[in-house]
């Protein structure tokens, strides 16, 4: 177990490295210097300033050069300041806004979970049934629905017809004035449209993949012998299939990571939400560099440490996996 | 061959169906000067975010302009975008693929590493940072949406190639000295294109999807240049007032990605003999 751990760990730590080189090279061949939006909206800037402000940056130095120094800072998660004009450490301004995101992605993976796997299961044990028939068009309508566009119409329908719920932001108003409960109340109202949109594409995927896998294993051998045993059907499937079904879905929801996380830039602009989507949205705008290259990275770890996760999971229900 | 494949994908009635939208998009997409009763870029200063009526059928936007009009000429837009975004990527991908799956080795290792690299970047992170730099427009979105997608293409072909490499008929073509070239190009790609051809067209579906996200966050195809998401910003914009800004385009967005999917999966029904006994 603890060798597979290392070896997964080294394995995700290369990735680290390479993502990081990738998305540094990417951005610095890329047309456009970061300084430009520092100097090309100030007229009074001098050549010698702008020389100045790129040397300060490390700009004039060869890139490898530029990577490394970068590297070493990043280490110490000093990402320096942000272009914006507040000019604060871009850590602090990401540190603020990771719960936020991170939050709602774990209620709309809880979510997915919650809502994905009884569906998978059930279509799978009635397979062709009318009920199997209306939740692949489901699926398919789910995979089709862009996010975006869902949240535009889950808010026009509960913020503006309907004026159940508040259509933007975290909290009302009013929220400090608030009682305990009623602060989780207005919370839980804001966050229950983002929390949807942002698990709906899920929802869709891995109910599909779990009715795949569970008919795939509800027609192995050993689900026959647990049937001629006359083991109850309850049993049969939530106990000795569901298992075996589940393997290849835990997989599956932290390959899932990436998506979430990308996802959160819709939402979050969507719903005005501050996470790090919207701050990622924000400094793309305003090409605020270090800022982007800030959230790229944060955003990777939050990933592999996602997938890191999943197969810690699946190696604690798959002692299969240990051994290897 | 031919004839099974021709007749499983026509007793596929969501297939027929999506092949059937498909067709119909490219038809709009190609006829949209002649069907389209505004230019897209006329502005009716007298009817602005007028709701659907007889003369602007689908209403018109937050300065003026007709939306179905619009949304005719967006259909250029998103159905361009998928396709070059698709083809950059499956070519990418086979090449990719082929190299890892034939040499095997060092090759193999490196380019399957650097697969796992891609796909472990929140891919939208990754687009909206590069076209911060390289600044939004639809020739950018559309190398961008190419240059990040290849990674199934990839593997799938890889998958291919691992179990075509010990065939007969290669064994057989290598042993009469045909160069690696030939063998690739002639051989092995031929007999991996089933899968490509089902994973390009749900590509294109993702693209579509992909495009029109970008569109409506403002960093993807920009104004006036019409196109489904950038419709929807507006759409967002007008949310109490504008439903049909929002409805429709959306609603477009919905059936292309809809047609396109359900046209993949009948394929890969149809193409895939592995299936063919189920039901």
């Amino acid at each position: 177990m603890l060798l597979y751990l290392g070896k997964r760990i080294t394995e995700i730590l290369v990735t680290l490295v390479g993502i990081t080189l990738l998305s540094f090279f990417i951005i610095h061949l890329a047309p456009g210097k970061p300084t430009d939006v520092l100097t090309d909206l100030n007229p009074k800037i001098t050549p010698e300033a702008r020389e100045r402000l790129e040397k300060y940056y490390g700009l004039d130095k060869p890139i490898i050069i530029q990577y490394l120094m970068w590297a070493k800072r990043i280490v110490k998660l000093d990402f320096g300041d942000s272009f914006s004009t507040d000019r604060r450490p871009v850590w602090e301004k990401i540190r603020e806004r990771i719960p936020v995101t991170v939050s709602i992605n774990l209620l709309s993976m809880l979510l997915i979970f919650l809502i994905a796997i009884p569906l998978g299961i059930s279509s799978a044990t009635h397979q062709y049934s009318l009920y199997d028939k209306v939740t692949t068009v489901g699926v398919f309508l789910g995979f089709a629905m862009p996010a975006f566009w869902l949240g535009i119409l889950l808010m026009m329908l509960f913020g503006v017809y309907l004026n159940w719920l508040p259509i933007s932001g975290l909290k009302s108003m009013n929220y400090e004035t608030l009682s305990a409960g009623g602060k989780i109340i207005d919370l839980a109202r804001h966050l229950v449209l983002p929390v949807f949109v942002s698990a709906f594409g899920g929802i869709a995927g891995i109910s599909r993949y779990m009715r795949s896998s569970m008919l795939e294993v509800i027609r192995q051998d050993y689900i026959v012998t647990a049937r001629a045993k006359g083991l109850p059907e309850s049993k049969v499937i939530y106990t000795h299939a569901l298992r075996n079904a589940l393997l290849p879905i835990i997989t599956l929801l932290g390959l899932s990571v990436p998506g979430l996380i990308g996802g959160s830039v819709i939402f979050e602009q969507i719903f005005s939400i501050p996470g790090m989507g919207q701050l990622f949205w924000m400094s793309v705008m305003q090409r605020d560099y270090p800022l982007i290259m800030g959230l790229l990275t944060i955003g990777a770890i939050l990933t592999l440490t996602g997938n890191m996760l999943a197969d810690l999971c699946y190696a604690v229900v798959d002692p299969r996996i240990r051994r290897r | 061959m031919r004839g099974i494949f021709c007749e499983r994908f026509a007793r596929n009635k969501l297939a027929v169906t999506g092949s059937i939208l498909v067709a119909l998009l490219f038809l709009v997409a190609l006829l949209a000067p002649l069907i389209a009763p505004y230019e897209p870029d006329y502005i009716d200063r007298y009817h602005v975010l007028e709701p659907p009526g007889r003369l602007h059928p689908l209403g018109t936007d937050d300065i003026g302009r007709d939306v179905l009009s619009r949304m005719l000429y967006g259909a250029r837009v998103s159905l361009s975008v998928g396709f070059v975004a698709v083809g950059i990527a499956t070519l990418i991908g086979m090449i990719m693929g082929a190299v890892a799956g034939y040499y095997g080795g060092v090759a193999d290792r490196l380019i399957m590493r650097f697969v796992d690299v891609m796909l472990s970047i929140p891919s939208f992170f990754f687009i909206l940072a590069v076209i911060a730099f390289v600044g939004p427009s639809i020739w950018n979105i559309m190398f961008i949406i190419g240059l990040t997608s290849w990674m199934g293409v990839a593997r799938l072909v890889r998958a291919e190639f691992l179990t075509l490499k010990s065939r007969e008929f290669i064994l057989a073509a290598r042993a009469i000295g045909a160069s690696d070239m030939r063998i690739i190009l002639k051989h092995m790609l031929p007999n991996s294109l089933a899968p490509v051809i089902v994973s390009a067209v749900l590509g294109v579906a993702s693209a579509v999807l992909l495009e029109s996200s970008l569109s409506f966050l403002g960093l993807g195809v920009q104004p006036p240049m019409p196109s489904w998401g950038n419709i929807l910003t507006a759409g967002k914009a007008n949310i109490e007032i504008a439903w049909w800004l929002s409805v429709f385009p959306g609603l477009a967005i919905l059936v292309t990605v809809l047609s396109y999917n359900l046209l993949g999966e009948g394929l890969r029904d149809a193409l895939d003999p592995r299936l063919w006994e189920r039901r």
